[in-house]
């Protein structure tokens, strides 16, 4: 009977045990895929401004909406919080978009090495960003879900996990940009 | 896979019971035979495991990338969009200079991962088919595949040692007193068993490595979100059909596609399917495109776990 009893507590302990660490290891990686993000976000903030440079002499006609990305550039800077961060980095995102859109336009542009390493340099940043939150938010549904199954969300709940934020992705960013090809004025 | 151990270890009863009288009452019942093949296996394997991923990559003549070209960079930043997509760390990166376009991920764990592709593959794929490729190998890595091909690989050397033993033995008078006493009904099926048990193994093994291809597919598209770029990839070098030559038979099952491809690999019968180390092409694009045409994404996911789980 004490066999019994020890063997129950045994297995209760290996359980808790297994189930906090598997919550507390899960959190872990939650942040280091954040601080993923933060880093290509960050690497994207610097690319920008030599984009900017060396496309401005070649399109002359696009200085809307060359300053349209590096306002969203410095909005997207200052942004705090997840939620407020994401639609800031979609603004972001779209403006990018439109300026590749155009970049199409001109001939000479791509006939340009530098451009096209800088190009192929902001393509790879948006890849990075848009994986490195695929892998966030996959990690944070893990998490989340482990919260509230049974049975983890009773230890999940003792032990004060609290559920993370998904980077959500606005729908006007699955969309492709809108680019007028019209040339403005 | 567990069919695979389960039968190692009948193949090592059966040779223990014939040779070593091992079931017999009044004597300790160790399977020397079994235990004893394990081994030599084991130190066999684990020796080109330790060392192997260096031998592989030197012996078919891979090279580091020169980020000065612009293929090579694009590739830098497509394994690194991976990397990041799966969440583990960056592997070293390798390319071969050889117009066939192949792939392939060695290393034993995520730490000394590297993942190698030929330049013929750079040239011949977009950016998008570059990265199917990738995330392919990258899911190779993740899943470890590599650990569990070396494993199926002691086991596969188990069995030959077994057989080879068995046979020796069963010429040798000594046995032959011993196989005097028991059952014909019995030891004769065993005896079949065993002469049979190499090719039995190597079609285990051959399912094994056919599964763990459907899977990196499948882990793949879950990657990229993007089934369709590694269906086209697997288009592009169906339709350039060249031979790797540098690849041996013992290095085939860690390739992209079959290196060593003979017509019967892109036929899609029963006969082909049983020994190819590769599943046909056909079937991997079609399932791709399949998924890639589902609604919930996730489904198609699931479908091909199970068939993972099914073997």
């Amino acid at each position: 009977m004490i066999f019994i009893i020890w063997a129950i507590v045994f297995v209760l302990g290996i359980w808790i045990i297994s189930t906090y660490n598997g919550l507390t290891a899960l959190r872990l990686r939650i942040q280091n895929a954040w601080r993923q993000i933060d880093l290509q976000l960050r690497r994207r903030y610097d690319l920008i401004p030599n984009l900017v440079e060396t496309v401005k002499g070649y399109m002359q006609y696009e200085q809307d909406t060359l300053q349209k990305v590096i306002e969203a550039r410095s909005q997207a800077m200052t942004a705090k919080g997840v939620k407020e961060s994401a639609e800031a980095q979609t603004a972001l995102t779209q403006s990018l978009g439109k300026v590749f859109a155009l970049m199409e336009n001109y001939p000479e542009l791509k006939a340009s090495k530098n451009v096209l390493d800088l190009q192929e340099e902001l393509t790879t940043t948006e890849n990075q960003i848009a994986f490195a939150r695929q892998y966030y938010n996959d990690l944070v549904t893990q998490y989340n879900t482990k919260q509230q199954v049974f049975p983890s969300n009773m230890l999940a709940g003792l032990f004060g996990f609290k559920p993370s934020e998904l980077f959500e992705i606005a729908e006007a960013e699955k969309a492709l940009p809108r680019v007028n090809l019209s040339l403005t004025r | 896979m567990l069919l695979f151990i389960l039968f190692f270890l009948f193949i090592g009863g059966a040779v223990d019971y014939l040779h070593f009288d091992i079931f017999a009452p009044g004597k300790p019942a160790f399977p020397i035979a079994t235990v004893l093949s394990l081994g030599f296996a084991a130190f066999a394997t684990l020796t080109a495991y330790y060392g192997g991923s260096d031998i592989i990559l030197s012996s078919l003549g891979a090279e580091k990338l020169n980020l000065q070209i612009p293929e090579h960079r694009e590739l830098h930043n497509v394994v690194t969009e991976m990397a990041l997509a799966s969440g583990s760390v960056m592997p070293r990166i390798f390319v071969i200079f050889d117009p066939a376009p192949n792939a392939f991920a060695t290393g034993t764990n995520e730490k000394n991962a590297a993942i190698c592709v030929t330049s013929g593959l750079l040239a011949l794929m977009d950016r998008e088919e570059t990265q199917g490729v990738i995330a392919h190998e990258m899911s190779h890595i993740r899943n470890e595949d590599v650990l569990l091909m070396t494993l199926v690989s002691i086991l596969l050397g188990g069995i030959a040692i077994l057989a080879d033993w068995s046979r020796r033995g069963f010429y040798s008078s000594r046995s032959g007193r011993r196989l005097s006493g028991k059952n014909p009904l019995v030891f004769i099926p065993l005896v079949v068993l065993i002469a049979l048990s190499p090719l039995i193994a190597r079609l285990l093994a051959m399912a094994v490595s056919r599964q763990r291809e459907y899977l990196a597919d499948a882990t793949a598209a879950q990657y990229t979100r993007n089934p369709r770029g590694l269906a086209r990839a697997l288009e592009r070098i169906r339709d350039a059909a060249m031979p790797f030559h540098k690849a041996t038979r013992g290095t085939a099952h860690l390739f992209f596609i079959n290196p060593l491809r003979r017509s019967l690999d892109d036929r899609d019968g029963k006969l082909a399917d049983l020994l190819a180390s590769h599943p046909p092409i056909e079937r991997r694009i079609a399932l791709l495109y399949r998924m890639a045409g589902l609604p919930q994404f996730a489904a198609g996911i699931s479908t091909m776990q199970r068939i993972v789980a099914e073997t």
